[in-house]
């Protein structure tokens, strides 16, 4: 790795922030997945910096099972959506009140 | 040099895709930008020297995931969102948020040490096959078992009503 460790942390810590950015912005559900997806990636590539900036292999297996549990999540989270949007007809996250009543 | 260019290219490709995904109005526009970020976020894998992490991101996320997303979108069938004028308290909290996380990680991230370390040159599928299957087994075939359940609740959840 001939780049520092530095600059891999502070673009994924900006990758990161984007991601938040799109959790607290916008109303789409599914584009509310898709930035918890960006935010999984920025801690993968935070994973993989500090694995191999350290030299230990474990980092990268880590990075294997947060991609398998981020393929999981996306699909258990996009079959939700489709079950609210045949009850409710939307997928705007300030319509969506299912606990309410 | 040639990987200092070559990790600002990918960086900031991945920073615009990502700043794309968060202003486009149209999610299928969103999801290729994402789809773009993730590709990029592959090439940085590769001036890392993990080659096989880099082929998972390209296989996995670009390619199932991402797929996942656009046959959702495009089932839905959804109308391209309305240009929003007015600017709520909760944008400007969100956005307070995320700028004050930014600057916590970037802050924390760039006072560490700044020399770039010698040890690369591993991060090959036989490195990690290695360590998955003799160290991390366990968690491997918990993992396969996480998906199938993953697989027959999603199946579940998407053909039944619920009130």
């Amino acid at each position: 790795m001939e780049v520092a460790l530095n600059w891999y942390l502070v673009l994924s810590g900006v990758l990161f922030a984007i991601g938040v950015a799109g959790v607290l912005f916008r109303s789409n559900v599914i584009v509310i997945l898709m930035s918890v997806e960006l935010m999984l990636n920025a801690v993968n590539l935070t994973l993989v910096a500090v694995s191999q900036s350290l030299g230990d292999i474990s980092g990268q297996v880590l990075v294997f099972f947060v991609m398998a549990v981020a393929a999981a999540e996306a699909a258990v989270g996009l079959a939700i959506v489709i079950a609210i949007f045949r009850n409710k007809l939307t997928i705007n996250i300030s319509k969506i009140r299912l606990f309410r009543y | 040099m040639v990987a200092t260019s070559l990790f600002l290219f990918f960086a900031i490709i991945a920073i615009i895709a990502g700043l794309g995904m968060l202003i486009s109005r149209n999610p299928v526009t969103s999801a290729l930008w994402l789809i773009l970020a993730m590709c990029s976020i592959a090439g940085l894998y590769m001036t890392m020297n993990a080659a096989f992490i880099a082929v998972i991101q390209v296989l996995v996320y670009a390619g199932a995931i991402m797929v996942l997303f656009l046959f959702v979108i495009m089932l839905l069938n959804l109308s391209v969102r309305q240009k929003e004028t007015r600017i709520g308290w909760n944008h400007v909290l969100g956005f307070v948020l995320g700028v004050v996380l930014l600057v916590q990680l970037v802050y924390v991230s760039a006072s560490g040490p700044g020399e770039p370390s010698e040890i690369a040159s591993m991060g090959s599928a036989t490195a990690i096959a290695r360590e998955l299957f003799t160290r991390y087994a366990l968690p491997f075939e918990i993992i396969g078992l996480l998906l199938l359940v993953a697989t027959i609740g999603a199946v579940m959840l998407a053909q039944r009503k619920f009130k």
